[in-house]
């Protein structure tokens, strides 16, 4: 059913929707009205959940490992620094193989503090062995989760998994969002059936360590396990397209790319400003289209190596950076397009909540058809 | 799609405000997109939050530029802030004063002054303008029907609170109305 509501509270509720057996977050902004809407679910006695407060991120996350190892479904939100306070953690519930499901609101990291968006939180998670999911709007940030859950838990995959929407320019936003019935989520998700559990009668353990003759073994079957997820989301994502209208079966999406001269990729919110300004640049005559990347683990390189491959230039633009290298979607851009001649250039845009207009992708496409790229893209050079 | 910014200081109601005339609009059947631009998160401190309207999917995440509507919740912003930029030509411009203006809105643009002040004091006991001037934008603007903005209104504020910014939203509709 259509319904207008803020993106924190429709993410809340599709998650109540998913049955979690125990929740456990600490609030932090912009995430705080995911959590708080599910504490009072929880409190009104609308969500049959265990939810566990705690005294920061780091215990959430800790909770929710131990919850998820009993054999619970369980869910957690964060943010920044919130979720870098997570990071061993982080770690501990992909090597456990533990599919608990978590929302970043994307927020800057500090220093210095930023309360605003870009994407450098989860990206600085990329190799903890979460799956990453990108949404352009809260209608995604809603079926995302329903599909992460059934991706997650699937006994092939059987990792945890970032549901990323942008901190308040999604998070904190009223629109419309077609929100599935429990009845609707019930049919698409099964219960949680755990592949191991911890049981006083049947002991075993999660998560003990591994000697020199072991421990590259594991990273290899976690890495064999993340990359079979592409196939499994692309399934779960078709079934979900099927039951309720919505195709998620791919983890890009193209858009205008069929003659497309100038490619731009991009995650995130950022994509629907992106859309509206190449309908004005193709109204122009440019020939520009966008590919968006949803999943960014893993990362669709063969499909994103296919779209992009009759551009002439692709610009990609990153809401992050690894500082003395480029932005995170780039370097991954790169080494899926390695071999080819297509030139890649990338732009660090909207870092700490800078806002992104449509003049400045058409600037963008500007300076990449000039072949200037690989650059902060807008930098106030008065305050340098 | 039309677009409309709200200037107010922290504590106001201006993030309210733009999340019920979402509200409104949408039950209206337009698609409707309401976001703040928050600042530092203090009251008094100048904020900003927007509405877009349109007949199809809204896309566009950045800030609002170029309003076709303005809604000014404190007068005193005027000489701190330029809360007439962009606005467009034929746009509306709703002003909360009880003054005679001593400030100019750019050519083609409708100013429309209010005493929500005023208004929000005798109807709710304190000068918290936000529900009245959304009565006043639904005179205005035509974007969204008064019964559109009373179930809002009464879905977010129970009981007796609700009743009484129903009454300050009429009463300042019924100003804007009666002007026009």
């Amino acid at each position: 059913m259509m319904k207008i509501t803020e993106g924190s509270h429709a993410v809340a509720e599709i998650v109540a929707f998913c049955r979690p057996q125990v929740v456990s977050a600490y609030p932090i902004t912009p995430q705080t009205h995911i959590v708080e809407a599910l504490a009072e679910m929880v409190a009104d006695c609308k969500l049959d959940a265990e939810y566990i407060t705690v005294e920061n991120e780091l215990s959430a996350l800790s909770a929710c490992i131990g919850a998820s190892a009993a054999g619970s479904r369980v869910y957690s939100a964060t943010t920044s620094q919130g979720l870098a306070l997570m990071y061993e953690a982080c770690f501990n519930a992909a090597g456990m193989r533990l599919p608990i499901i978590m929302s970043i609101a994307n927020r800057a990291m500090g220093a210095p503090l930023s309360i605003w968006n870009d994407q450098q939180d989860s990206i600085s998670l990329r190799d903890s062995g979460w799956l990453q999911f990108y949404a352009e709007d809260n209608q995604e940030a809603t079926d995302l989760h329903v599909i992460a859950y059934k991706v997650a838990e699937d006994h092939s995959v059987l990792l945890p998994a970032m549901v990323c929407f942008d901190g308040f320019i999604l998070s904190h936003t009223y629109e419309p969002v077609d929100m599935l019935s429990q009845e609707d989520v019930d049919k698409y998700l099964p219960k949680f059936n755990p592949y191991e559990k911890l049981d006083a009668a049947d002991p075993i353990s999660f998560g003990m360590y591994a000697t020199p003759d072991y421990y590259h073994e594991f990273r290899y079957e976690i890495d064999n396990a993340v990359k079979r997820a592409g196939g499994v989301i692309k399934k779960a994502g078709k079934e979900f397209g099927t039951m309720f209208g919505r195709d998620y079966s791919s983890m890009t999406e193209e858009y205008r790319m069929e003659d497309a001269d100038t490619a731009i990729v991009a995650m995130g919110s950022v994509c629907g400003t992106i859309k509206d300004a190449i309908d004005e640049m193709r109204a122009s005559g440019k020939k520009v289209g966008l590919v968006r990347i949803r999943v960014f683990r893993p990362f669709p390189s063969g499909d994103i190596a296919k779209a992009l491959s009759k551009a002439k230039r692709v610009a990609v633009l990153d809401k992050n950076i690894s500082l003395g290298a480029k932005g995170a979607t780039a370097i991954e851009v790169k080494d899926a397009m390695y071999g080819k001649a297509t030139p890649i250039l990338n732009y660090i845009i909207g870092l700490g909540g800078r806002d992104v207009r449509k003049r400045d992708i058409a600037a963008i496409v500007a300076l990449a058809e000039k072949g200037e790229g690989d650059m902060f893209y807008g930098l106030r050079k008065e305050v340098l | 799609m039309r677009e409309l910014r709200i200037h107010g200081r922290g504590g106001q109601g201006s993030v309210t405000a733009a999340e019920l005339i979402a509200v409104a609009a949408f039950e209206g059947g337009v698609y409707a997109q309401a976001f703040p631009a928050f600042g530092v998160e203090r009251r008094g401190a100048p904020v900003q939050a927007f509405v877009r309207f349109d007949d199809k999917k809204i896309r566009k995440r950045s800030q609002v530029y170029e309003p076709d509507y303005i809604i000014v919740q404190d007068s005193t912003l005027i000489k701190d802030v330029n809360v007439f930029l962009g606005v467009k030509k034929g746009g509306i411009v709703i002003v909360n004063t009880e003054k005679a203006p001593d400030y100019k809105v750019p050519d083609g643009v409708k100013l429309i002054t209010i005493d929500a002040t005023n208004i929000a004091l005798k109807t709710l006991g304190v000068p918290i303008t936000n529900t009245t001037l959304m009565g006043a934008f639904a005179a205005a603007s035509g974007e969204i029907k008064f019964a559109a903005l009373e179930n809002a209104l009464k879905r977010r504020f129970k009981g007796e609170m609700g009743t009484k910014n129903i009454a300050a939203a009429k009463q300042a509709f019924d100003v804007v109305k009666g002007a026009a």
